[in-house]
C-alpha cells in the first residue's frame, strides 16, 4: 500500500490532469509541440509531465528509504557528501613511467585525492614494447609498463600506503597487480596496507571494450584467482571494477549498460561462490564503474536504479547477509563518446553537466574528461580545467549540500522504477541463455549494442538527435586547441630499458618462476603468489602473458557488425 | 554484356586499439549502401590486412584508428600494398587523427581521412565517387 497518498488524492490528480490536458490540446492546436517525439539519448520516450500517479505503487520505506539503508536508492553511506566528498580521481597516463609520474604529482598537488592509471595499448594487451605487435603504439594512449622497474618509476615519491590507486587494465590485470604488490613490498609496505582497484573485468571486454587475450572461461578463472587472493591477502583492494562505462561508450543504451554490467557482476559472483568462497567474504570488495552520459535525468535514475538492483541481487539472489555486500559502490567517468572534435571548448560544458548528474546520482569517485580528450591525450591545462569542474560542483554549486536531492521527484522516481524493471527483464533473458558467459558466446550483448549504436548514429545523421557543433550550429573553424604530442623516440628508449633489465637479471630464476606460473595456470593452484615471485625476478609483462596465451590459447574477435 | 561488379570494401582495424564502434557502424553503412563488405575484426597487423585485402580482392581498404598508432600503421599498409603490386587498392582512414597527421598521411598515399562527426552518407558518397571495381 502506498503510504503517501490516499485514493481521494489520486482521484483529484486524475481530474486535474484531464483538465490540464484539455488546455494543452488547445495550445497545441494553435502551435504544435516543438518536436514530434521527445526522447532521451537512449531513445526512451518521455512524457510531458509526471505526477504522484506515476509512482502510485511506490512505497517510500521499501523503495526509496534512507541513505545507507537497504535498498540504497538514495546512496550507500548514511552521510554521503555531508561527511566526505567523492574522490576526485583523474585518469592519467602518457608516455614513459616517469612522464606519468610527473602528471600524478601535478594532479596530487592540485588537490586530487586518488590516483588512476591509464596504460598504453601494448601493456593493456599483454605485450612488451619490443614486440612486433607493439610497433607505433608505445606510450600513445597511456603509460608503457614492461617490468617492475617501470612500476617503481611510475609511483616514485607517491605515498602508496596513504593514497589509493586505480589501475585500468584487464587481460594482464593479475600481472600488473602483482607488480604493484611487489613494488609496495620492496618499499617495505605490507600488502595488507595498500588500497586501490584493478579493473580486471574481462566480461565487458568481450562485450564492448575489446582488449582480450585468452578466451572467456580461462579469463574468468584468473579473475576468480585475484578475487580469492584479494579476499585473503590484500583486504583493502577492490579486485574487480565491474564496468558499464565501455559498454555505454560502445553505443549501448542506459538500460543496456545497467543490465549488462549487473549481469557481469552476477557471473563473477557465481564463479567466486563455485570456488568455495562465501559471498560475504568477497562481495564487499566488488566495485562498479559507470558512464555518465548526456541525458541528465536518465543518468541520475540509472545510478539510483543500479544501487537498488544490486542490493536486491545480493540479498535475494545470493542471500548475502553482510550489508556491505549489498552496497553498489561506483566510480563514474563522463562520456568520452559524447565529446566532439568540433568546437572542442563546448566539451567543458558537456562534461560539467555529466559530472553534475554523477554527483546527483551519488557516485563514490569521479573522472571528468578533458576538453581535448577527443583529439589526443589531455594537456596539463585541459586536465586541470576538468579537475576544477569537479571542485566547482563540490564547493560552489551547493548540490553536495544534501543527500539525493532528486529523491521524490515524480519524474526521477518513475524513471528509476522503469529502468530497473527493463534492466531486470534483460537480466532474465541472459539467465535464460544460461548466464552471461553463454550470452557472450552467442554474441547477444555485442549484437544488441551494435544495433543501438547504429540506430543512434542514424538519428544524428537525420538530425533527430542534435549534437551542437556537429549537426547544428556548425561553424567553419580551425581547431584552436593545443595538442599533446608523444615523443616518437620514447619507443626506442623503452626498448633499450627492457633489454638492460633482461641483461641484468638472473634468467634461470626468471625461467623457473615462469614455469611455476604455467603450472598454476594448468592446475588449480591460485596463480597470484607465482606471479608476484615472477615479477620480483624481473620477468616482463609479456613473458608472463605469453604463458597465459600458451596454456589457454588466444581469443580472436568474431568481427560482429 | 559483362555485368558490373559491386564495389568491395574492407573495413580494417590495425593495431591493438579496441575502439570498434566507428568501424562497425561504417561497415554497416557500407553494407546498407549496397557495397560488399569485409570486416577484419580487431587487432590486425598491417601484414594481415594487406594479405586479406589481396585474397578478398577488395577495391578499397578503410582503416580505423582511435588510439594514436595511425602514424605507423597507415603508412605500413600503404607501403605493403605497394610492395605487393596492389597500389590500385584505394586506402582511406578514419578515427581520431589530428589535422597535421592527415596532411602527412595524404602525402604518402592515403586518399582520404574521415574524422569523428562526419555523416555516414558523406562517407558512403565519397566511396561511390572515388572507388570503382578494379
Amino acid at each position: 500500500m502506498p503510504l503517501t497518498f490516499n485514493d481521494k488524492i489520486f482521484d483529484d490528480i486524475k481530474k486535474g490532469r484531464e483538465k490540464w490536458e484539455k488546455e494543452l490540446e488547445k495550445v497545441f492546436a494553435a502551435r504544435p509541440e516543438r518536436l514530434p517525439r521527445f526522447s532521451t539519448v537512449s531513445d526512451r520516450e518521455i512524457g510531458q509531465l509526471y505526477t504522484p500517479a506515476d509512482i502510485k505503487a511506490q512505497d517510500f520505506m521499501r523503495d526509496i528509504g534512507f541513505p545507507g539503508e537497504y535498498p540504497f536508492t538514495r546512496g550507500v553511506q548514511p552521510s554521503m557528501y555531508r561527511g566526505r566528498l567523492w574522490t576526485m580521481r583523474m585518469f592519467a597516463g602518457l608516455g614513459s613511467a616517469s612522464d606519468t609520474n610527473k602528471r600524478f604529482h601535478l594532479l596530487v598537488n592540485q588537490g586530487q585525492t586518488g590516483l588512476s592509471t591509464a596504460f598504453d595499448m601494448p601493456t593493456l594487451m599483454g605485450y612488451d614494447t619490443d614486440s612486433p605487435k607493439a610497433r607505433g603504439e608505445c606510450g600513445k594512449c597511456g603509460v608503457a609498463i614492461d617490468t617492475i622497474e617501470d612500476m617503481e618509476d611510475l609511483f616514485e615519491g607517491l605515498p602508496i600506503d596513504k593514497i589509493t590507486t586505480s589501475m585500468t587494465i584487464n587481460p594482464p590485470a593479475s600481472v600488473i597487480w602483482a607488480m604493484y604488490i611487489a613494488m609496495a613490498e620492496k618499499r617495505g609496505i605490507d600488502r595488507k596496507a595498500i588500497g586501490g582497484t584493478i579493473q580486471n573485468d574481462m566480461l565487458k571486454e568481450f562485450i564492448a571494450q575489446k582488449t582480450f587475450m585468452c578466451p572467456p572461461v580461462p579469463s574468468v578463472r584468473i579473475i576468480t584467482d585475484t578475487v580469492e587472493f584479494g579476499t585473503k591477502e590484500v583486504p583493502r583492494w577492490n579486485t574487480i571494477s565491474i564496468s558499464g562505462y565501455h559498454i555505454r561508450e560502445a553505443g549501448s543504451t542506459a538500460v543496456q549498460e545497467l543490465a549488462f554490467t549487473l549481469g557481469d557482476g552476477i557471473a563473477y559472483t557465481e564463479e567466486a561462490i563455485k570456488r568455495g568462497l562465501d559471498v560475504d567474504d568477497f562481495a564487499p570488495r566488488f566495485s562498479f564503474f559507470f558512464n555518465s552520459h548526456l541525458d541528465f535525468f536518465e543518468e541520475i535514475a540509472k545510478f539510483r536504479a543500479a544501487r537498488r538492483m544490486w542490493g536486491k541481487i545480493m540479498k535475494d539472489r545470493f542471500k548475502a547477509k553482510d550489508p556491505r555486500s549489498w552496497w553498489l559502490r561506483f566510480h563514474t567517468q563522463t562520456a568520452g563518446c559524447s565529446l566532439t572534435a568540433q568546437q572542442p571548448y563546448n566539451n567543458v560544458v558537456r562534461t560539467a553537466l555529466q559530472a553534475l548528474a554523477a554527483v546527483m546520482g551519488g557516485t563514490q569517485s569521479l573522472h571528468t574528461n578533458s576538453l581535448d580528450e577527443v583529439l589526443a591525450i589531455p594537456t596539463e591545462e585541459a586536465a586541470t580545467i576538468a579537475l576544477r569542474t569537479q571542485q566547482i560542483i563540490a564547493e560552489e554549486s551547493g548540490v553536495a549540500n544534501m543527500i539525493d536531492p532528486l529523491g521524490g521527484s515524480y519524474f526521477v522516481e518513475a524513471l528509476t522504477n522503469r529502468m530497473e524493471e527493463e534492466a531486470f527483464e534483460i537480466i532474465e533473458k541472459i539467465d535464460n541463455m544460461g548466464g552471461m558467459l553463454s550470452a557472450i558466446e552467442k554474441n547477444y550483448p555485442q549484437q544488441e549494442i551494435a544495433d543501438a549504436a547504429y540506430r543512434y548514429q542514424k538519428q544524428i545523421d537525420e538530425k533527430e538527435k542534435i549534437v551542437v557543433g556537429v549537426n547544428k550550429y556548425v561553424t567553419e573553424e580551425d581547431i584552436p586547441v593545443e595538442i599533446m604530442e608523444i615523443d616518437e623516440e620514447l619507443e626506442s628508449l623503452q626498448i633499450k630499458k627492457i633489454h638492460r633489465v633482461k641483461n641484468e637479471r638472473d634468467n634461470r630464476r626468471v625461467e623457473a618462476c615462469l614455469e611455476r606460473v604455467g603450472e598454476a595456470c594448468s592446475g588449480d593452484t591460485n596463480v597470484m603468489e607465482a606471479l608476484i615471485d615472477a615479477v620480483k625476478a624481473h620477468a616482463t609483462l609479456q613473458e608472463v602473458c605469453d604463458v597465459y596465451r600458451k596454456v589457454y590459447g588466444a581469443y580472436r574477435d568474431p568481427g560482429i557488425y | 554484356m559483362k555485368q558490373k561488379r559491386r564495389v568491395r570494401v574492407m573495413v580494417a582495424k590495425p593495431g591493438l586499439d579496441g575502439h570498434d564502434r566507428g568501424a562497425r557502424i561504417i561497415a554497416r553503412a557500407y553494407r546498407d549502401a549496397g557495397f560488399e563488405v569485409v570486416y577484419t575484426g580487431l587487432h590486425q597487423t598491417p601484414e594481415e590486412i594487406v594479405e586479406a585485402a589481396i585474397q578478398e580482392d577488395v577495391d578499397m581498404i578503410g582503416l580505423s584508428s582511435l588510439a594514436g598508432a595511425h602514424r605507423y600503421l597507415f603508412p605500413a599498409v600503404v607501403q605493403l600494398l605497394h610492395e605487393r603490386g596492389a597500389d590500385d587498392i584505394v586506402v582511406c582512414g578514419g578515427g581520431i587523427i589530428p589535422e597535421d597527421d592527415i596532411k602527412r598521411l595524404k602525402a604518402i598515399g592515403v586518399r582520404e581521412v574521415f574524422t569523428p562527426g562526419t555523416p555516414l552518407d558523406q562517407i558512403v558518397r565519397w566511396v561511390e565517387q572515388n572507388v570503382t571495381p578494379r
